[in-house]
């Protein structure tokens, strides 16, 4: 009975002593920005106030904010603050691809056709030339194994010139083959390749141009059935792994097959739609898939609101806006349609916005990341509200995959993930004084030059110099 | 009534649909039921009334063809057109890929061919492959989405094809590409014996896969646990023959290897496959009737590959009088150039073999629409089918003869006089547009040439 009682009051003090003492090891680190207009995105503009940032979040933004003593202050006077940028659909953090010629070359890739329009990002090839594919057997073209997340480096020298434009984030997606595997979010900065990723799944990527590999399929119908046929087998193969665990003994043990596998809980695929007839195959595609789609490689979209609405289908906009061909042939005329589509290209973010689409933006086939922001000012001069532009390169691409929670404004409890700019970010003269990731500050670094494996079809000379 | 939806229309036909339309007074062609003097009354997209007195309703948009000549909207039961891709020469039985999904709404094509007289078309997989892919039939609704222009009502196809096409793929000196052809890429067949082979064991699985699947739903009947079988893209469509859901098209040159084919079905109880090309049917003329299949040919085009040598102008015609359905195709792809004339390929019938002006304009319209299995609705005037019309300036079988107007399902979507009036005025918008664009590019340029 004392025996217990003892206990007792020594759980009791040991409780309170807990309670009571700071947790050991726990430094609290406090930053906030002063002084400075915040665009908080979510929210109306505060036209002189502060963020404060606790250990890497948010932890208060308005004009009146409690300031703890030990807070490194960042003076924002002059300054703009803007929740960091995201590059919607990026290869930012994944290992480029050396451009390999010739080995592979003339084993079929070249005879495959190309879907109209459509813009391609560069394509790392598969490592090794592959055995002809014979059928959907054959898992052509597909690596539903591969991880962006697995494959971030915190080295890559695009990092850092994506940070000088404002950008602290992006959705990276691996790109060989028809199924390229699976997409992270990821922030553009970090000690170790593990504390860049945000998310580790974000999708599955799809592209409808076979790149690689020889075989089936060899045209974008072939692909279409055969992501039909890939998903059709992972629901069989689900169904044959229940039936195997309920009776082991019985039934016979299903065969572990790794492209399968990785199609188990793909929470969305990622569909090429340039054009609205792109469009309608691809709705129609993901509603055959059973799986929600996003649709990238966007040109038309201001053709393609009112339909993206009523299918409740996001989409990531290509904002190389296209433009004759630099080497193009001068006697060679355009087409009444080409022109068109040249010259209302960029009006589709302000269509897409009035209609209530909710879009992003990619950085695919743009020299630079501040190349974004550029392309987006020209739709600003063609109509669109510059409000709808942040929330398209913030929320929206947030909401999009699915972290609105956690990323795309500037809220308590976010990740302090900001930008900060000594004016619009949309305007040529802004300069980016300073990014935080997690709530650590980078500054404007000296950027390497690009290496010229950016868009297709441009040369390796062009547009040095650039980003100032 | 279908609303097609209005995509970017450059050469939209006027969008005026008037719930009733009469076609007044002009020679009629219905070609099951005679050609008159006469009139046609159109009703939400249907023909109402056909004779040579009908009632004019009151508040009906009237169009004058006095002096003109009406057909059935043509048919064109094989195509290439509008699709954006054709051939998945990658395996020799593609019948998982379905060039529905390849349609391309915005293919001029679509309209040149209608400014032509044809109304529906059958757009087809291509010959690459002993079994190739599923087509689709559509109708020629310029402006309309690819949802919009498809003929739902057509009874689902299938692309096969013998001879040379599909057996180029797997011969050393089929396709000389270079660099192509290694010999990893060569795929069977490579010889005429391969392709029936391929044909062969293909239905054989398509068998084998029926009969796991009612084993299936005969266990689960019983209550029995069981794992459904693996579903096959490849083989679902075969079955879907097999089971007389699915119609065969199967393009094919020389009478031996007809012959083969019509054995391969007599062998898998395929009934109603219409033989594509054909151009050595006549040969086997009584073969083809004796078992109900159809020939869809050519008028006279010859001698342009090795199996068509032994082509003959009075192909068509010796088939039709030996009781096979005939119809007359221009199996076009991208310009859409035969099938604009397909009238004056049915003329050619009559000057080949001597047949008379229905039997010749039954060849593009009623006879590919049987072949289609779209017959109840399209291929000929009769009160109830659709408003499928084109207005001829003169006799439809005259080289001479041009389409002034055309209607499908009682929307006019060609008049020729509107189509030349607006020509200038597309012209001085594009250009505007182009200098537009010029400007554009020429400010921006500075802005890239900053000394770095």
């Amino acid at each position: 009975m004392r025996k217990n009682f003892l206990a007792a009051i020594t759980a009791a003090l040991a409780a309170v002593l807990l309670a009571w003492l700071p947790a050991p090891a726990e430094t609290v680190s406090w930053t906030a920005i002063r002084g400075a207009r915040i665009v908080p995105v979510n929210g109306p503009v505060i036209e002189k106030g502060t963020v404060l940032i606790r250990n890497g979040v948010i932890a208060a933004v308005g004009s009146q904010v409690d300031v703890p003593a030990s807070a490194w202050i960042v003076d924002g006077n002059g300054l703009t603050v803007y929740p960091g940028l995201i590059d919607a659909l990026s290869t930012w953090g994944l290992p480029q691809a050396a451009q390999a010629p010739a080995q592979t070359a003339g084993r079929g890739a070249q005879q495959l056709p190309q879907l109209p329009q459509q813009q391609q990002p560069q394509q790392p090839q598969a490592q090794q030339p592959q055995a002809r594919s014979r059928g959907p057997q054959d898992r052509p073209g597909t690596f539903t194994w591969v991880k962006a997340a697995d494959q971030v480096q915190s080295s890559d020298s695009r990092l850092a010139s994506a940070r000088n434009a404002g950008f602290t984030t992006a959705v990276t997606f691996p790109r060989q083959g028809i199924v390229a595997g699976h997409g992270a979010i990821i922030n553009l900065g970090g000690k170790t390749a593990g504390e860049m990723v945000v998310l580790p799944e974000a999708g599955l990527y799809l592209a409808l141009r076979p790149s690689g590999y020889t075989g089936f399929p060899s045209t974008p119908m072939g692909i279409m059935a055969y992501f039909r046929q890939l998903w059709l087998d992972a629901d069989h193969y689900r169904q044959a792994l229940a039936l195997y665990a309920a009776d082991p003994v019985n039934i016979p043990r299903p065969a572990y097959d790794r492209a399968l596998e990785g199609l188990m809980g793909v929470k969305r695929v990622l569909l090429p739609a340039p054009d609205p007839i792109q469009m309608e195959r691809m709705v129609k595609l993901a509603a055959d898939l059973k799986t929600p789609a996003v649709l990238y490689g966007v040109v038309r979209g201001y053709e393609m609101a009112e339909r993206l609405k009523a299918t409740g289908t996001p989409v990531i906009l290509n904002v190389r806006w296209p433009a004759r061909e630099p080497g193009a042939d001068p006697e060679q005329e355009e087409s009444y349609r080409e022109l068109r589509i040249r010259d209302l290209a960029p009006t589709s973010p302000a269509a897409l916005s009035a209609a209530g689409v909710k879009w992003a933006v990619s950085s695919d086939g743009l020299e630079t990341p501040r190349a974004v922001l550029r392309a987006l000012k020209q739709s600003i001069d063609r109509g669109l509200r510059r409000e709808d532009a942040l929330r398209a390169l913030t929320l929206s691409a947030a909401e999009i995959y699915g972290v609105a929670d956690r990323l795309g404004s500037i809220e308590p409890g976010k990740a302090a993930n900001l930008v900060v700019a000594t004016g619009d970010l949309f305007d040529d003269s802004t300069r980016v004084r300073m990014v935080f990731i997690d709530g650590v500050r980078y500054l404007p670094e000296p950027e390497l030059p690009q290496p010229p494996a950016g868009a297709p079809g441009r040369g390796p000379s062009s547009e040095k110099g650039e980003e100032q | 009534m279908r609303a097609p939806v209005l995509a970017l229309t450059l050469f939209a036909g006027a969008a005026c649909a008037a719930d009733v339309v009469v076609i007044q007074n002009g020679t009629v062609h219905t070609v099951t039921k005679g050609t008159f003097r006469g009139s046609i009354v159109i009703r939400d997209g249907k023909i109402a009334d056909v004779g040579e007195k009908v009632l004019t309703p009151p508040g009906a948009r009237v169009v004058d063809a006095t002096g003109k000549h009406i057909i059935p909207g043509i048919i064109d039961a094989h195509t290439h057109i509008a699709l954006d891709s054709i051939n998945e020469s990658s395996v020799s039985v593609s019948s998982m890929v379905n060039v529905a999904e390849m349609l391309n709404p915005e293919s001029v094509s679509i309209y040149r061919a209608m400014a032509g007289g044809v109304t529906v078309c059958n757009s087809m997989h291509g010959s690459a492959n002993s079994i190739g892919g599923q087509n689709v039939v559509f109708k020629l609704r310029w402006g309309a989405d690819a949802r919009g222009l498809i003929f739902d009502r057509a009874k689902p196809s299938l692309k096969m094809a013998l001879g040379e096409n599909p057996k180029r793929q797997g011969s050393p000196q089929g396709l000389q590409i270079p660099g192509l052809q290694s010999p990893q890429n060569l795929r069977y067949p490579g010889t005429r014996m391969g392709v029936e082979d391929v044909i062969r064991d293909a239905f054989t699985r398509a068998r084998a896969y029926q009969r796991e699947w009612k084993d299936y739903e005969a266990r689960r009947a019983r209550g029995e646990k069981a794992l459904p079988p693996r579903r096959d893209l490849e083989l679902e469509p075969l079955v879907e023959v097999l089971e007389g859901k699915r119609l065969v098209h199967a393009h094919c040159y020389r009478a031996d290897e007809i012959l083969m084919l019509l054995r391969v079905f007599d062998d898998f109880n395929i009934r109603g496959v219409t033989l594509q090309h054909a151009l050595e049917a006549y040969k086997v003329a009584r073969e083809i009737a004796e078992r109900g299949h159809a020939v869809s040919t050519f008028s006279d085009w010859w001698s342009y590959k090795v199996e068509a040598y032994d082509a003959i102008p009075y192909n068509a015609a010796i088939l039709h009088r030996k009781g096979v359905l005939v119809s007359l195709n221009s199996d076009d792809a991208g310009g859409a150039e035969l099938m604009r004339r397909l009238n004056a390929e049915a003329a050619k019938v009559m000057k080949y073999g001597g047949l008379s002006e229905d039997e010749a304009l039954a060849m593009i319209t009623i006879n590919p629409a049987k072949q289609l299995q779209i017959d109840p609705w399209v291929g000929s005037i009769e009160p109830g089918k659709d408003a499928d019309l084109v207005i001829y300036d003169r006799h439809p079988l005259s080289v001479y003869a041009k389409v002034e107007k055309v209607f499908i399902d009682g929307r006019q979507y060609f008049d020729r006089d509107e189509d030349m009036s607006r020509r200038p005025k597309i012209e001085a918008e594009k250009e505007g547009l182009r200098r537009k664009l010029q400007e554009q590019q020429k400010q921006a340029m500075p802005q890239n040439r900053r000394p770095s």
